[in-house]
């Protein structure tokens, strides 16, 4: 009895949301264009964008990520003031952004993947929320996510928090070329390029040793595949071939990419060359991981 | 323009070559291998590999149009499965809309036949007819095993 007291109370303890320390931001001036390059670089119109029509800005969510772990649904993230987050606090955005807490307090599902996001700079998360209060609100309602126990009791994510996400931001390395610096920043934070291209652990998180060598969709539609620069992935690709893949769709072969990851071109391709040529750089420098697509007979 | 002639002559004896399997399937996968080949030295010269050929670039915006519109009847209802089709079986459910996008690329490759006249109404015209690309391959294929 003592004993599930202790084991109750150090669950509470160690499962106590943690968010950015104040009660508010000091003011500043938000540069709203940074704020859309954000946008496209995040993706946010992937998963939040009102499915079933092709406006990228409508983010009236419901998008359905029916995963091992049960359905998520993207919700509303419009600035409509009651339907979206258009009543969120700059600090309230960049707690979900950078520390995966909500607007109440409570853990966010990392299907939201702020394990990457939390490397993004916190005046980069506040300009991406001046953007996004530029686009037209929406009064569509957020759905509920559909999951099975225990997944649904969000404070248990506190443990896996605990196990995934560092709270540790971007550090750019000065001794690299100011490129390949804000490759690996827009690829490891905004972009989430990992968040897919990785095998996950039992537990959802990204297994160590297999970042961005590929793996299972999450969603169980095929194979995600390897971009790191090794045999299994992407070693033939010129960084030309990758940036002309986040512009146009179309790998060395030119077939076009589809699934998920045409959302994903979508996204890119309205991002600048340079910002494009950076990722690709970024790309070609990772440690060459083996990670090869399932053979048809396995 | 006997340049764009025997250029659109070589593709269209690949294509006929192509043609000669029978099955709805099998020519719907060649036009699918005729757009990708189409795309490639267009591709190039977007890259910086290739220098920029306008007859060429013409020939490949007469295989998408011939091609788009073949594309059209290629998918009959007894040919939802077998063959490894990557096709997904939402085509069917949602004919009228695939069917829609098939028109819009080769009009879009119309139109851009028109609009190219040299190197820079090129970079500006051809993604948008490569822009057609991915959304069909979001809703309608299968994603890759």
């Amino acid at each position: 009895m003592a004993l599930a007291a202790v084991g109750g109370v150090a669950f509470y303890v160690v499962t106590i949301p943690s968010v950015l320390p104040g009660t508010n931001l000091p003011p500043r001036t938000a540069d709203v264009a940074n704020g859309e390059t954000l946008f496209n670089a995040g993706g946010c119109a992937s998963c939040h964008a009102t499915p079933g029509q092709d406006d990228r800005t409508r983010l009236g969510g419901g998008l359905a990520l029916r995963t091992a772990f049960g359905t998520f649904r993207a919700p509303n993230i419009s600035p409509h003031p009651e339907r979206g987050i258009g009543g969120w606090t700059e600090l309230e955005f960049a707690n979900a952004m950078l520390r995966g807490v909500g607007r109440h307090g409570e853990h966010l599902y990392p299907s939201f993947p702020y394990t990457s996001y939390q490397r993004m700079r916190l005046d980069d998360v506040r300009d991406l929320l001046a953007f996004m209060r530029t686009l037209p609100p929406d009064a569509t309602p957020s759905a509920p996510h559909e999951l099975p126990f225990p997944f649904g009791i969000r404070r248990g994510l506190g443990l896996w928090k605990l196990l995934y996400l560092d709270g540790r931001a971007f550090v750019p390395d000065p001794a690299r070329e100011a490129a390949l610096d804000r490759g690996a920043y827009l690829v490891e934070g905004p972009g989430h390029c990992a968040e897919c291209h990785s095998q996950r652990d039992i537990l959802g998180g990204v297994a160590a040793g297999s970042r961005f060598a590929g793996g299972p969709d999450p969603e169980g539609k095929g194979w995600v595949p390897n971009i790191t620069p090794h045999a299994d992935g992407l070693a033939s690709w010129s960084a030309k071939d990758i940036a002309y893949l986040l512009e146009s769709g179309f790998t060395p072969d030119y077939d076009s990419v589809g699934s998920r990851m045409a959302d994903v071109v979508a996204n890119t391709s309205k991002l600048s060359a340079a910002d494009r040529e950076a990722m690709a750089a970024y790309l070609k420098s990772l440690p060459p991981r083996p990670g090869a697509r399932p053979s048809p007979q396995q | 323009m006997i340049r764009v002639l025997s250029v659109v002559a070589a593709l269209a004896v690949g294509a006929t070559a192509v043609y000669a399997q029978s099955s709805a399937i099998g020519q719907r996968q060649a036009a699918m291998k005729a757009f990708a080949g189409a795309a490639k030295e267009p591709g190039a010269v977007l890259k910086g590999e290739a220098n920029f050929d306008l007859a060429k670039v013409q020939g490949s915006l007469a295989v998408y149009q011939e091609q788009a519109t073949k594309l059209k009847v290629l998918f009959p209802d007894d040919s939802k499965s077998g063959e490894e089709t990557a096709a997904l079986a939402v085509i069917w459910d949602k004919k009228s809309d695939f069917l829609s996008r098939l028109d819009k690329l080769s009009g879009d490759a119309k139109a851009a036949a028109a609009a190219i006249k040299d190197e820079a109404s090129f970079k500006v015209e051809w993604p948008k007819v490569m822009s057609n690309c991915g959304g069909c391959h979001k809703e309608y294929r299968k994603a890759k095993q």
